[in-house]
Formats: structure tokens, C-alpha cells, sequence
């Protein structure tokens, strides 16, 4: 039962962490979906797997491990209940009846989707999902997740704390959503993957690259998308999600030179992007469209696969990213997409188009949005505005907070 | 499970309307609704309140009684009435929530009920 999700994760380096992960979000999915408690649920498996690590040297490890580990979880999670005089929840007799169940059961049911869906529940934050996710469904440190995103450690664990007591005290539902509510609850599941695989990136442009603790966060983020199409696979958009995280994947290497310049898209060195997630993702979006029901993360997907087919023929299908544009912002209108749209008319010369849809954005919306002063900038300068395009640059320099991407900016008015 | 459903909307459209043809669609909304939840055996209880404007809000500060006249939070829109519903899960109590005739215009807050 030890079988990876999808081809995605063959590839990871570290295979022993990753099956250790792999059980570990298993055992710890089960026990809360019986027990409907996140929190507890966590503390009882930290539990048996310190006993497990205690005994199993010496002892030798058992036939079925899950099983083990599930029943001294178990008699963790009694103990406690039983402390708590609980003993007469419906959980704790639901528990108590199935007593017999783990000790030869030859498998533990798979309810990391249900536990995944909680942790994406419309009444869970949407900015601490990524964070709950990763480390209920993954068991990743809170630490790694308050550094990437920024915030101190305590302040991250009482976030997550807070979370996981809503999950139990307001009682969220532990089972797949129904057929009618599914798209949108999903969609909420990819975004928050989505949300922590851009904090791995994150780590990518703020040259936390040698540290290598934060990119973990895009493989882990790879994991949970494998981990979601693999137990959704009729669904599309996982499959989306998916093939659009391994085709910005492809392109990590070319990024930055061997000195830590910044390299833009159009530059990169096609030699240095990664034929088999370019492969793999291709192959995702292409079983995805099959499906006949396109979403935004498949079409953000069919977009980077636009961008790289460069790898193949030396050329970007500019009117195809165009129309791609238009499709995702008529789907799911946000001002990435209207920003880069704009960017995307310029590129087939349409310039007048590109200037006025950058005006009809919101201007509250782009104040502090970075890149929508760089797209700026780029059609000012490509009009032949002087003036706009110096004004709007250094309002871009100034809103950059990677010092290669400022780097970068200030070389080109440089020039 | 128990929440508590409080109904929040702004005075003009938590007001029953006037209109004779009106009125008669606006209680028959909230009839059908309580009798849905009645008949789904859901509902424990529940009231709608008068108007915000018969509000009067009292504080004790160093022993003295402090009366102010209108609700607690002077907001634009007001607590028009709850319902305290049985539900399995907080999922459950949302798609009650979703149904009552004051979603559309207004905002349902669902909090569990600490029973003793």
C-alpha cells in the first residue's frame, strides 16, 4: 500500500522520507476523520511514533507497521478521551467497537481527500489552508511553513491551532463534498496547493535556494497535487494543477544564471528546462482535456505549456496565450491573468489594446501589485512614452522585493 | 450539534413590508422556512426581533447602570432574529442558513451552541 500517487513523485530524491510522509498523512487522516479532532489526532500518532522509534530497534519492526502504529494511536487517543471523561461521545464508542479492526487489517482507507477538503473548508481562512494542509496531511514542521510565509513561528502554530479547534468546536463535515458543491470545493483544495507551491517560489526569487528548506515546499506542494489527482482522477482541474506546477517546474534551473542574475522568461536557455516534467505536464493537460470540461487551472496550465513550447520550435504562439487569456479571465477574472493578458497583446503588437486594458484595471487593485508597474513600464516603452515608461519602472524598482528581480529592473534602464 | 443562526440585514429589508401583496410573500417566505425546518425536525427554537430602533443597551460600570438607547453595535445592518437549529455538522447548518429568505440580501452568522 506503500505505491506513490502519481509519476510526479518517482523522481523525488528523498524516497524514505516520502514513504514515512505518505503513512504518516494516512494514519493521521483516518484517525481524525474517526475521531473528528485534527489536533488530537496528531498528538496520538506523535505518540506511537516515538514508541515506534523507541522499540522498534530493538524489537525489530512488526509485519504490518500501519496497523501497529494505528492501534498504539489509538489507545493514545482512549487514554486521553478517557481523562477527559469522553468516554460516552459516539467517537469514543465508534472506536471502542471497532477495537478489533487494526490488528490485522491489511490496509488503512485513504481519507486524505476528506482531510484535505477540511482543511480547504470555506470556513477555515483561506490563508491558513496551505499551512494546515501541509502540515496536517503532510506532517511538515509549522516552522518551515511561518518562515516562508513570513510570519513568526508562534504566531503561525496558533493560527493552525486556532484552525484545528474551529474543525472540531464548529464541527466541519469529514466527508468529500456532494456532487453539486465538488467544483467549488475543489478549486478551493488546488488553490491552497497552488498558494503553497508559490511560496516555494517564493524561496526560488529570494535566493533561498542553497537553504533548500522552503523550495521543499514546491515538492511538497507537487506531492499534494500528485496526491489529489491520484484520488480524484476523474477530476480535470487536479490534473490541471498538476501539469501547470510540472511546467513551472521545468523552467526552475533557467531562472537565475550560475551567479544569481535574474533571467526573464523570453531569455531563458530552453537547453536548461527540464524535458521530463515538460513531458509529464504535457501529458496531464492532454488526459485533462479529454475530460471536455476546462476550468482555470487547466488553462493556466495550456498557458505555460504555450510558453514552453520554445523547448521544441524557437517560437511562443503569442495569439494562441492571447485567446488563452481570454478564455481564463471570462472563467475566473483576476488581475495576474488581466495583467499578463495585456502583456501578451503587446507581444502580437497590439499595443493600443494592451495600454487601455492595463487602464481598465482597478487602480486600488494595482497600487502595490509589482507586476502590473513592469508590464506598465514594458508597453510604455514599447510605445515610445519616455516619460510614462521611466515613471512607471521605478515605481516597479521600488515595488520589487527580490534584490535579483531589482537587480534586473535597474539594468534595463541602465541600458 | 446546536447553532445558533442570527440574522443580520440592514433595517429596509428586515422591515416587514406594508404592501398587503408583499407582506403576504415576505411571511410566506419565513413560514415556509421554519416549516421546512420543523418538518426536517431541525429546529429547537427561534424568534424574529423588533426593530433595531426599540434596541436599549445597558452597561454596569463601577456599579453604576449605564443605558443607552438603540443596539449594541451601530451598524448598518442589525440582528433581525435567530434560529437555534440540531444539525449534525457546521455543513449542515450552512445549507440551512443558505435557505432562509434574508440570504440573499443580507448576512447569516452560524456560531455552536455550548450546551450545558
Amino acid at each position: 500500500m506503500h505505491t506513490s500517487p502519481a509519476p510526479a513523485l518517482q523522481s523525488a530524491p528523498a524516497s524514505a522520507e516520502r514513504a514515512a510522509r505518505e503513512s504518516y498523512g494516512r494514519l493521521v487522516a483516518w484517525l481524525a476523520y474517526q475521531w473528528r479532532d485534527v489536533a488530537a489526532a496528531q498528538d496520538a500518532m506523535g505518540e506511537a511514533l516515538a514508541k515506534a522509534l523507541a522499540l522498534w530497534p530493538v524489537q525489530g519492526v512488526p509485519g504490518n507497521p500501519d496497523a501497529w502504529l494505528l492501534s498504539v494511536a489509538k489507545r493514545e487517543l482512549l487514554q486521553a478521551a478517557r481523562s477527559q471523561r469522553q468516554r460516552a461521545s459516539p467517537e469514543v464508542q465508534a472506536l471502542l467497537t471497532d477495537e478489533a479492526f487494526y490488528e490485522d487489517a491489511p490496509a488503512v482507507p485513504d481519507a486524505r481527500l476528506k482531510l484535505l477538503f477540511v482543511c480547504a473548508h470555506p470556513a477555515i481562512d483561506a490563508s491558513i489552508r496551505p499551512a494546515l494542509m501541509l502540515q496536517t496531511v503532510l506532517g511538515l514542521d509549522a516552522q518551515v511553513v511561518a518562515q516562508a510565509m513570513l510570519t513568526s513561528p508562534s504566531a503561525m502554530a496558533q493560527r493552525l491551532v486556532r484552525a484545528k479547534q474551529k474543525i472540531r468546536d464548529a464541527r466541519l463535515r469529514f466527508e468529500e463534498p456532494d456532487a453539486d458543491e465538488l467544483p467549488a470545493r475543489l478549486h478551493a483544495v488546488l488553490e491552497a496547493i497552488y498558494a503553497a507551491y508559490g511560496l516555494g517560489w517564493d524561496a526560488v526569487d529570494g535566493g533561498d535556494e542553497t537553504d533548500g528548506q522552503f523550495c521543499g515546499l514546491r515538492s511538497e506542494a507537487l506531492f499534494l497535487g500528485a496526491l489529489v489527482s491520484h484520488l480524484l482522477p476523474d477530476a480535470p482541474e487536479a490534473m490541471g494543477l498538476l501539469a501547470l506546477m510540472l511546467f513551472c517546474e521545468s523552467r526552475v534551473n533557467a531562472r537565475y544564471t550560475s551567479t544569481g542574475d535574474f533571467v526573464p522568461l523570453a531569455e531563458q536557455d530552453t537547453q536548461l528546462w527540464d524535458a521530463n516534467a515538460i513531458r509529464q505536464a504535457e501529458a496531464l493537460l492532454h488526459r485533462a482535456a479529454q475530460k471536455n470540461n476546462t476550468g482555470p487551472f487547466q488553462l493556466e496550465a495550456a498557458i505555460q505549456s504555450a510558453h514552453c513550447q520554445r523547448f521544441y520550435n524557437a517560437n511562443t504562439p503569442w495569439h494562441g496565450i492571447v485567446q488563452l487569456y481570454e478564455n481564463l479571465l471570462q472563467l475566473a477574472p483576476n488581475v495576474g491573468a488581466q495583467v499578463a493578458h495585456a502583456v501578451a497583446c503587446a507581444q502580437v503588437g497590439d499595443l493600443a489594446k494592451a495600454h487601455s486594458l492595463l487602464s481598465q484595471i482597478d487602480p486600488q487593485r494595482i497600487k502595490s501589485y509589482q507586476a502590473y508597474w513592469v508590464a506598465k513600464a514594458y508597453i510604455e516603452q514599447k510605445l515610445g512614452d519616455k516619460d510614462q515608461h521611466a515613471a512607471s519602472i521605478h515605481i516597479a524598482i521600488g515595488l520589487t522585493s527580490t534584490p535579483a528581480i531589482r537587480k534586473y529592473l535597474l539594468h534595463t534602464i541602465s541600458v | 450539534m446546536q447553532y445558533m443562526l442570527m440574522f443580520y440585514n440592514t433595517l429596509e429589508n428586515q422591515t416587514p413590508p406594508t404592501d398587503p401583496v408583499k407582506m403576504q410573500a415576505y411571511f410566506g417566505a419565513w413560514g415556509a422556512y421554519m416549516g421546512a425546518m420543523k418538518s426536517a425536525g431541525v429546529m429547537l427554537n427561534g424568534d424574529g426581533l423588533q426593530a433595531p430602533s426599540t434596541a436599549t443597551t445597558l452597561r454596569v460600570r463601577d456599579g453604576k447602570r449605564q443605558v443607552q438607547d438603540g443596539p449594541f453595535a451601530d451598524s448598518k445592518e442589525q440582528l433581525g432574529g435567530y434560529f437555534v437549529i440540531n444539525v449534525p455538522t457546521l455543513d449542515d447548518a450552512l445549507e440551512w442558513a443558505a435557505r432562509s429568505p434574508t440570504a440573499p440580501t443580507g448576512a447569516i452568522e452560524v456560531r455552536p451552541v455550548i450546551v450545558m
